[in-house]
């Protein structure tokens, strides 16, 4: 006989595991992304991430305080990517970003597109 | 009876948002330029974590706390929207340009 904690405990641990794996990719996308933007964005997104495991180990634990945590942890990542936008625009004009030609043949294109309009 | 469908759900809620989650991850991975990396990280990330925010306050059977994690919820969806408006328009503001395969950019230049 199937009881519901073993249900919700084995869909606990797949999501969990799914967490993980999406916790990789992002981790990835903060190293590795290419301007200060991404990375904010990535950051923005771990916080949605973090919020998810707590909600997930509120579940695992049946503590429901998590959910408190997981509430003022969001507040928190709101402030912090708002501050950070804050940061990017009192940074000026950055008219060369770091990452490769792709980028750089996007704004010629796009610099070429805004004469002719 | 009651404990099954409470359980169901839960698992079903979990599930879905642990996927809509990993969804926004490899959007954040794959897509090539910050503005659309946007859509996957503030869309998806935000519904993922609801998702799972009321799979707990639901397993809890509380009315209480699970009014607590739809005001949570409540307050991801309002507060998505506005953080990432604000990064996006700091950023082209600011002069990161739009990817290659972009077609058109209906802000006006600097």
């Amino acid at each position: 006989m199937i009881t519901p904690a073993a249900i919700v405990a084995v869909a606990s641990s797949a999501a969990l595991v799914i967490l993980g794996l999406a916790l990789i990719l992002t981790v990835w996308r903060v190293v590795a992304g290419p301007t200060l933007p991404d990375r904010i964005l990535a950051l923005d997104m771990l916080t949605g991430v973090a919020i998810g495991f707590i909600a997930v180990i509120a579940v695992k634990t049946g503590f429901s305080l998590y959910i408190d945590i997981a509430i003022s942890l969001g507040l928190v990542g709101f402030l912090a990517t708002v501050a950070f936008a804050r940061f990017v625009l009192s940074r000026g004009n950055i008219k060369s970003p770091p990452s490769a030609t792709a980028a750089k043949g996007g704004g010629n294109k796009r610099r070429a597109g805004g004469k002719t309009r | 009876m009651m404990d099954y469908l409470v359980a169901a759900i839960t698992a079903a809620l979990l599930i879905a948002g642990a996927f809509f989650t990993l969804a926004a991850a490899i959007g954040l991975v794959r897509l090539p330029d910050l503005y659309m990396r946007m859509h996957s990280a503030s869309k998806a990330g935000t519904v993922g974590s609801g998702l799972l925010l009321l799979a707990a306050g639901l397993y809890s059977q509380d009315l209480a706390i699970l009014a607590r994690a739809i005001a949570g919820f409540v307050f991801f969806l309002l507060t998505a929207p506005v953080s990432a408006h604000l990064l996006a328009r700091a950023a082209h503001h600011s002069g990161y340009d739009l990817a290659a395969l972009s077609v058109r950019d209906d802000m006006p230049d600097r």
